[in-house]
């Protein structure tokens, strides 16, 4: 292709990319080491609030920012504060506190690092269950009689539409307090059942809903992937005596592998950013995830500051984090590819 | 310019064919508000409505949005809707104007108790107060022979009764899902067991004994209330309440008027109101007192001003507040205590009185941490001594970054 079809093909797309990833990436960067805070002064301030009746007055030194005259701005200064916001986000110092007392479940009290085992944990529990669920699913519809094809596809595929948020929530109603499920289960074993009262339950949930709401998606490319397997190899290997589970391993997953690393690629990036499930499932008691975390520090509080120095911190961290857990499936395919242009 | 003047005077106009009975007068300024979304300011925005040209934003993500809104300028909103805990934002980026002259003008139904003055000026206009009080189901409480609880001891010996005698699933509902919610509980709390937040140098007192007291004390209704109570907020208690499972909680006022809302309850009439329980002897309820008001943006012309707030002052007189009695404890004139009002007032009223919500910028930043800590030690993950460690720990990393602390 001549570079100038090439540039215009491909130049709109490196144009919105370098604007609406690169640039903020960039600010975000810069502003994990600055801190931007108001000029503060303390000011003796007669407050009246109302009663019932009458009116309580108060008068007591408060800390407010100073107001620009022209502008009428507050006033704020920036300030390079070198590595301080990713000190405060990772706090090293109760971690080594924690490992040299021997007391490792410290550890999981710092935000940050509760917030890492559970990404990570739900990252890679639900990765092999995906690739596997996925597979299965693919391999039923491939083997069913055509006339069923065309409704089993449509009927897989459905939890794949749903909004995360929503699909997240319903499953929220489904289980929370008297929900429907949770009050047939109860009627069945005579038990009552809180899965939102501990920890384990409400991960367990939170699998199984992200492996029914992806694994549409893997069935998806492998399905597709099974149309091109090479019958000729498939026959020889019967002719061979293969059993079905031989033909598998040794036929249709080797097939498969390039799908297999891609699913497992887009399911590493999108699983570390989880954070529809910590907000339908309201489960920032017992678990929250890096990306939540992110969103808590930005949230405004009720005075109205936010954390932004820290949210940025947290974000740069979360980054690169999906470059380590990418590193090894990249390679792998960065070999395959280099091996086969040879 | 000229097409919006044109599409200006059409919407007039149109205005002016129209009639509204409701409205002693005709609003031809373009008026828009930014509230929270609960039953009061639907009242209230809905009586503004009816002078026309007006349109009201009721949003419970309005503190989000609140302070950024009023910041643009012409700012994006003419009236806003706040409490004590949401006013300080505005406040200190000095986005709300002063009120004093329009007051003079149109404010001759305010009581002097309405006006809520910073330093002199009033800043805010209060039309209701609200605050955490005990609701109890009186029926539940007279067939078991338990008098009306006065103080949290009182309240765990009622609920060791309503437990062993198995008329509800949970003896205690309460508004402990984490973050915010949460976090509100202790603040109601630690008062109570006379802590104050903060010392002198703006650093955080929650790491002492009435802190450590408070903690248990919340600790103990876990005995009572529903597993999952780390994720109830005051409308899951107020659906656990209208259901019948439940038989007291410590909720807000402004959730009482639903308990006999014959749509959606089951208990009408069963719900009686009385001051929030003391956290120890000769102490203050255990509770804060909240008011919600109206501000004036300081963005906008003085004509559109003068406009707002003479709407403002139409949609809280007394015929609202006549056709509302019941949705709110209101300090606007013409309002009448009804029985849903008595444990509100008994808690206002009472001797030593529960603090005003504090509207600094500390209490918002104390809040949030509070609000991230609290869960570990309700879980059983950490000890009261180590989480109040962690709050305070919390509390000075965010106040340095906020330019509060050193």
């Amino acid at each position: 292709m001549k570079f100038k079809t090439f540039f215009w093909f491909v130049g709109p797309s490196v144009f919105m990319m370098l604007l609406f990833i690169a640039a903020p990436l960039v600010s975000v960067f810069i502003q994990s080491f600055q801190v931007t805070q108001p000029i503060m002064q303390q000011i003796e301030v007669e407050t009246c609030t109302p009663g019932f009746l009458t009116q309580t007055c108060t008068t007591e030194v408060k800390t407010v920012p100073v107001i620009d005259e022209v502008t009428g701005k507050t006033q704020t200064t920036t300030e390079w504060v070198g590595l301080q916001s990713y000190r405060n986000v990772l706090q090293m110092d109760k971690v080594w506190a924690a490992l040299g007392s021997g007391n490792w479940g410290d550890i999981l009290q710092i935000d940050f690092w509760k917030a890492l085992r559970f990404t990570l944990s739900f990252t890679l529990f639900t990765l092999p269950l995906v690739i596997g669920v996925g597979l299965l699913i693919a391999l039923a519809v491939n083997n069913a009689a055509r006339s069923l094809r065309g409704p089993v596809i449509f009927i897989s595929l459905l939890p794949f539409i749903i909004t995360p948020v929503i699909g997240s929530l319903s499953i929220y109603w489904l289980f929370v307090g008297d929900g429907i499920l949770t009050a047939t289960l109860e009627r069945w074993t005579g038990q009552d059942i809180a899965m939102f009262a501990q920890s384990w339950t409400i991960e367990m949930l939170m699998y199984f809903y992200r492996v029914w709401h992806v694994a549409p998606f893997a069935f998806v490319i492998f399905y597709a992937g099974l149309q091109t397997v090479n019958m000729d190899t498939l026959e020889s290997a019967i002719i061979d005596g293969a059993n079905r589970f031989e033909r598998l391993r040794y036929v249709i997953v080797p097939h498969l592998m390039p799908l297999i690393i891609f699913i497992a690629l887009i399911h590493l990036m999108d699983c570390y950013r989880v954070f529809e499930e910590i907000v339908g499932f309201r489960s920032q008691a017992h678990v929250i995830s890096l990306q939540w975390l992110t969103f808590d520090f930005l949230t405004p509080d009720d005075a109205g500051n936010r954390a932004i120095s820290r949210a940025s911190a947290s974000a740069m961290l979360t980054m690169i984090g999906i470059v380590v857990l990418l590193v090894l499936p990249l390679r792998r395919t960065w070999r395959d590819h280099k091996g086969g242009a040879h | 310019m000229y097409l919006k003047k044109l599409a200006l005077a059409g919407v007039v106009s149109l205005m002016g064919t129209s009639a509204f009975a409701a409205c002693a007068y005709e609003n031809d300024v373009p008026l828009k508000s930014l509230s929270a979304g609960f039953e009061a300011w639907k009242a209230v925005t809905d009586a503004m409505a009816e002078c026309g040209n007006f349109q009201a934003e009721l949003d419970q993500e309005f503190r989000t949005k609140q302070p950024a809104a009023f910041e643009a300028n012409p700012s994006l909103y003419h009236i806003g809707g706040v409490s004590n805990g949401t006013v300080t934002p505005l406040l200190n980026a000095g986005t709300i104007r002063p009120l004093d002259d329009l007051v003079a003008k149109y404010g001759q139904n305010l009581s002097p108790n309405q006006l809520i003055k910073v330093d002199g000026k009033t800043m805010a206009i209060a039309m209701m107060v609200n605050t955490q009080h005990l609701m109890y189901r009186e029926d539940i409480f007279a067939d078991l022979g338990i008098a009306t609880p006065t103080s949290w001891d009182e309240v765990f010996a009622a609920a060791e009764k309503i437990k062993a005698a198995g008329v509800v699933d949970h003896a205690i509902g309460a508004t402990m899902k984490s973050g915010w919610n949460l976090a509100q509980e202790f603040v109601n709390m630690y008062p109570g067991f006379g802590g104050a937040f903060f010392n002198a140098d703006n650093t955080t007192a929650v790491n002492s004994d009435a802190g450590v007291k408070a903690l248990e004390t919340m600790a103990k209704t876990l005995a009572y209330t529903d597993p999952e109570v780390l994720v109830s907020d005051s409308t899951y208690v107020q659906q656990q309440f209208q259901q019948g499972k439940i038989a007291m909680s410590n909720l807000w006022a402004s959730r009482a008027g639903a308990m006999n809302d014959e749509n959606e309850s089951s208990v009408v009439g069963k719900v009686k109101m009385a001051a929030a329980p003391i956290a120890m002897d000769g102490g203050a309820p255990a509770t804060t007192l909240w008011w919600d008001g109206i501000v004036i943006a300081a963005n906008i012309t003085d004509e559109e001003a003068d406009a707002a707030f003479r709407l403002a002052m139409e949609g809280l007189d007394e015929e609202m507040v006549k056709a509302n009695n019941e949705a709110a404890i209101w300090l606007v004139k013409g309002y009448e205590p009804g029985p849903l009002a008595a444990g509100a007032i008994a808690t206002a009223t009472a001797t030593p009185s529960a603090p005003p919500y504090p509207s600094t910028t500390q209490m918002g930043l104390l809040h949030t941490a509070l609000g991230n800590e609290l869960p570990a030690f309700l879980t059983g993950d950490r000890d009261a001594a180590a989480t109040l460690v962690a709050v305070e720990e919390a509390y000075t990393t965010s106040a340095k970054e906020a330019g509060v602390l050193e």
